[in-house]
């Protein structure tokens, strides 16, 4: 009796389902408990590697349900590669889809803060341009055109997720209040960290990533958000790192 | 076929262990550090960042073996181009004393799963395998060590031992061994066989390195042992005494303490290798 891998993998992610014909003990008696050590093994090493991916959602719910949860995820979504550090994209969306947990609105969004936080950390090394490479004349500044480092990340959620992420991971911070917050991840060095960006900043930013330079996005921006404060948003990416280059085109003369 | 003479395996037969970042700081201070490292392939698979960094300072003290855990060299479907692409560019850049993976399968059907799941030892999985390490050798530039792995239990269809099917698949593919005499002394309790007769049936001479690590207890639906390869504890004594055998029979190999789950302090795992010195300093010369 051949074992095939399908039926093997069949199996292993469905305890329902018997365990293989042709898998036994030494004296040929079927495997039994000991095809469950295999079954363990993928639960408990999956379970902990979402325990780890998401401390925030783990800490909200607590972390039985937290495992209870896993296991449905992980037999939904199994990992599509063996690199682990990156499981649980699917994750947010899973969570969204859960119906018990839906008067947990935010609870998609702080799993995409700890997916992009991970996504950061692992993210290439880059160097910071100087701290005065905007030091220049402010019709210089509209006219520049950014890069960004590749560890930072942006998010814009309905809910206050860098709040709730703060007072679930430090001592101290204020409890969240009811507001619409977007995100802007830095990574000085190695430690990723999350900032609310000012009103408008996810949109700015994004246009910047086109390659708009500062003044256009920012024009375009404040059609749709009148309030939005560049100065505060330059000065938080400059102060993580996150801008890698400044180029200004210079006018004709 | 690779030609094994070309690159050997470069670590020395001394003590390492299995690189933890929680231990950073204290292997870099330590004043008689270990004498090398492994670390796992796929924990540095990302761009950037501190394990990068940490792998970078680390490579320029001690020499890194690279060991493998996400190859699924066993997989009845293709092996993955990308993540053969993502171990030659580590170890291209690299350039670590040695490069392990094992004898086991963990994706199907692009399901990672995260496991070391096992192989029935027939005519097809040998030529299945040895195709898959003469790929793995031909995109990585470099011999490959082969790990046994730890059994829970048996296929009905294997018609070959463990021991005579790695020699097989080291004289197909000029791959060498990685023996890990704490997987041969788990199977050999699970599957009612002498760990001694695995030893003398088992081709010490295409050994490249050992690994040392603990296991849990358990027992199967008869009450039978059923123990688990955790590496979560000390090396038991039955198995430093197994490690004595092999040395005996092998002479001094490079060691390996594997401390993968509930890791401990610093200083718990130094002394595992000391152990393990003391173990080669037993060889006769």
């Amino acid at each position: 009796m051949s074992v095939s891998q399908k039926s093997f993998h069949t199996a292993l992610l469905d305890p329902a389902v018997a365990t293989p014909a042709g898998l036994q003990d030494a004296d040929a008696q079927p495997a039994g408990r000991r095809f469950s050590v295999y079954r363990n093994n993928v639960a408990v090493s999956l379970t902990e590697a979402m325990h780890q991916a998401f401390p925030v959602i783990t800490k909200l719910l607590g972390p039985k349900n937290m495992d209870g949860l896993s296991g449905l995820f992980l037999r939904k979504h199994p990992p599509s590669s063996p690199l682990i550090m990156f499981y649980g994209d699917a994750f947010p969306d899973f969570l969204a889809g859960m119906e018990q947990l839906s008067h947990l609105g935010y609870l998609p969004d702080v799993a995409r803060l700890e997916l992009a936080l991970r996504r950061a950390y692992h993210a290439a090394d880059s160097q910071a341009a100087p701290a005065d490479a905007l030091a220049v004349p402010p019709e210089d500044i509209m006219r520049a055109q950014l890069r960004f480092a590749p560890s930072m990340q942006v998010q814009q959620s309905d809910w206050p997720v860098v709040s709730i992420w703060r007072f679930n991971s430090e001592d101290n911070a204020p409890k969240p209040e009811a507001e619409a917050q977007d995100v802007l991840i830095t990574r000085p060095e190695f430690d990723p960290a999350p900032h609310v960006l000012p009103k408008g900043g996810a949109h700015w930013i994004a246009g910047l990533q086109t390659g708009q330079t500062i003044g256009s996005a920012f024009e375009e921006t404040a059609t749709h958000f009148p309030e939005f404060d560049l100065g505060a948003t330059l000065a938080l990416l400059l102060q993580g790192g996150a801008i890698t280059s400044v180029t200004i085109e210079r006018l004709a003369t | 076929m690779l030609d094994n003479t070309t690159r050997p395996n470069k670590l020395p037969a001394a003590p390492g262990v299995g690189y933890k970042p929680q231990h950073f700081a204290q292997i870099l201070d330590h004043s008689q550090p270990v004498a090398w490292l492994e670390i796992h392939a796929e924990n540095y698979m990302g761009d950037g960042g501190r394990p990068l960094a940490q792998l970078r300072h680390l490579s320029e003290k001690f020499p890194i073996s690279v060991h493998g855990v996400g190859l699924s060299i066993g997989s009845e479907d293709p092996l993955d181009p990308d993540h053969l692409a993502r171990l030659k560019h580590l170890v291209g850049w690299l350039n670590p004393a040695s490069f392990s993976e094992h004898l086991a399968w963990s994706t199907h059907d692009s399901h990672f799963l995260n496991d070391l799941l096992p192989l029935p030892y027939t005519d097809a999985t040998l030529a299945r395998v040895c195709e898959h390490i003469d790929q793995v050798q031909d995109v990585v530039g470099r011999q490959m060590l082969l790990e046994n792995p730890s059994s829970y239990l048996a296929f009905e269809e294997s018609t070959w031992s463990e021991p005579d099917f790695l020699r097989e698949i080291a004289r197909g593919t000029g791959c060498g061994l990685l023996l890990d005499v704490n997987n041969v002394f788990v199977s050999a309790t699970n599957l009612d066989f002498s760990p001694q007769g695995y030893i003398d049936a088992y081709p010490l001479d295409a050994v490249g390195e050992i690994h040392l690590g603990g296991h849990d207890e358990d027992e199967d639906d008869h009450g039978h042992p059923l123990l688990i390869d955790s590496h979560g504890r000390e090396v038991v004594d039955p198995v430093w005494a197994l490690l004595d055998y092999v040395l005996e029979r092998s002479g001094p190999r490079p060691l390996l303490v594997e401390w993968d789950t509930d890791v401990p302090d610093w200083p718990i795992l130094r002394a595992e290798a000391d152990r393990a010195q003391a173990a080669l300093d037993r060889v006769p010369a």
